[in-house]
């Protein structure tokens, strides 16, 4: 009950603000492992680099607000139906810890294994899904075909009808693939690695790195220069920029990428449709809005917002997939900035500097990545060797040409 | 919309033009005998800069021919256009990636 009795100030009576997930410390002097970029995988590998590899004096340096950038921005997607080896076992991996995360980190996140289809629409996409679920079903994924019955079947809102420009010929499905709650992974990973010691330091902007003799000893910041033993970046679309002031060139270009939600509807999508040939992909939030992303803008960009026909184009292809979301009107639309890779694989990869370790690339779709390469990158800066499932993601690749080209299953356009 | 001034048919809706990338990217004069090195650079590597960047543009639904830009990439403001083979325009108090 409010308390109305006069002379008292507004709002005393109300409940007291519920305690905060994680600590909000200054930064120390020295820390053995500073974090560039306070997203989900920087967030994720403290965490686990202090609770599976036992190094718990760790910074994680954000500029802005704790997961701000593309954990706030992306489209909670989760799947592992890539289709190289190299890919389904990173991806696979991470899926397999979405399944024990909640009660790894005591934190409820929303996780919702409904199943993801992603359409083919011409000829060639039906060789190249049926491709890849024959390659997902050899690396032990779940995965298989379905015809544009089926398609209907387990999304009943699909328009199949054969007289519209991009029909629906199958898709390719896999059942443990959904969605999470992207603020609440980020919380709990933030609550679990600031209770085991990890330092989250909020409005720190990285402005240089110390390299001193081939080896890297400490960044510098808006807030002093805080000395490390090693140094792992993990800054997603600002990745070149940071990497940059250690000297290394990277083969990145960042794109404006962007997403919309719809109001609050009764709930009618029952699972999640990508379409890699119309640009849209689609779900539904638990609270209710219907959530999808776009294609990247063309041009780089850093601007965190994208050009407004890229948001009508994908209207347009969303309205002709689903009819009846004509009727729904858009609540706000928003952008962050991907970092692309030539092959739209990640970069997982020690570097030239001792020391200093590179988590970048991941594009249009990292989110789905928290958990595993979380687990993977902090093995690989505990042991200074790349953890076996990011071993293929050199930076070295694109002077070998071993690249990993996950351009028809990365799903998002670029 | 953005409009985008063409040096050939002037100011234009972003719609009618095609992004190109970095600007003054020569093709290697004897690709065969550049090393790995230089041409996966050649290949891969691109300059990413946050802020002015000199770019490749082509106006497909207009002269349909292209040309290059400086814009900046943070807040997409287009601050010079000029024709391919050009050289970059002076910028005063402007550090360009090219």
């Amino acid at each position: 009950m409010l308390d109305t009795t006069p002379g008292t100030a507004p709002g005393a009576a109300l409940p007291d603000h519920p305690d905060f997930l994680w600590r909000n410390p200054d930064p120390k002097k020295v820390y053995d492992v500073v974090i560039v970029g306070g997203g989900g995988h920087g967030i994720a590998t403290a965490y686990y680099l202090a609770s599976r590899y036992g190094i718990t004096n760790v910074a994680v340096l954000e500029k802005g607000w704790l997961a701000g950038g593309n954990m706030a921005r992306n489209t909670t997607i989760i799947r592992s139906n890539y289709l190289w080896d190299e890919s389904s076992g990173i991806y696979e991996h991470s899926l397999k810890m979405w399944e024990g995360l909640e009660e790894d980190l005591g934190y409820p996140l929303l996780f919702s294994q409904r199943g993801v289809l992603n359409l083919a629409h011409s000829l060639q996409d039906v060789r190249d899904s049926k491709r890849r679920v024959n390659a997902n079903v050899l690396n032990g994924v779940d995965a298989e075909w379905v015809d544009a019955d089926g398609v209907k079947e387990l999304c009943p809102i699909v328009n199949i009808s054969p007289d519209v420009r991009y029909p629906v010929l199958g898709a390719t499905y896999q059942p443990r693939a959904g969605i999470a709650k992207h603020d609440y992974v980020a919380w709990g990973y933030a609550r679990a690695a600031s209770a085991l010691g990890v330092d989250l330091i909020q409005n720190c902007e990285v402005t240089g790195l110390d390299v001193r003799g081939g080896r890297v000893v400490g960044v510098q910041t808006n807030r002093g220069t805080i000395a490390a033993g090693k140094v792992a970046l993990a800054a997603a679309g600002h990745s070149s920029v940071v990497a940059g002031f250690a000297g290394i060139r990277l083969p990145l270009q960042s794109h404006p990428l962007q997403a919309l939600v719809s109001e609050l509807l009764e709930p009618v999508h029952p699972t999640v449709v990508m379409s890699n040939a119309v640009h849209v992909y689609v779900s539904q939030a638990h609270k209710g809005e219907l959530v999808m992303g776009a294609g990247v803008d063309s041009y780089n960009g850093f601007g965190q917002r994208g050009a407004f026909h890229i948001i009508e184009r994908q209207m347009s292809a969303a309205i002709e997939l689903f009819p009846v979301f004509a009727r729904a009107h858009l609540l706000r639309t928003w952008g962050g900035i991907v970092d692309v890779t030539p092959d739209a694989s990640p970069i997982v990869s020690l570097t030239d500097v001792s020391g200093l370790y590179l988590n970048c690339g991941w594009g249009t779709g990292g989110f789905k990545a928290t958990p595993g390469v979380g687990d993977t990158f902090a093995a690989t800066i505990a042991n200074d060797a790349p953890h076996p499932l990011v071993a293929a993601f050199t930076l070295d690749r694109f002077r070998t040409g071993a690249l990993v080209d996950e351009h028809g299953a990365a799903a998002v356009a670029h | 919309m953005q409009l985008i001034e063409c040096p050939n048919c002037g100011k234009r809706e972003e719609i009618e033009f095609h992004y190109g990338g970095q600007a003054h990217i020569a093709y290697p004069e004897d690709p065969a005998a550049t090393t790995d090195h230089e041409w996966s650079d050649y290949l891969f590597f691109r300059d990413n800069p946050k802020g002015p960047f000199a770019e490749r543009w082509y106006h497909g639904g207009g002269c349909r021919r292209w040309f290059n830009a400086v814009r900046d990439t943070t807040s997409y403001r287009f601050l010079a256009v000029y024709q391919p083979g050009e050289r970059m325009p002076a910028l005063p108090g402007t550090r360009v990636t090219r």
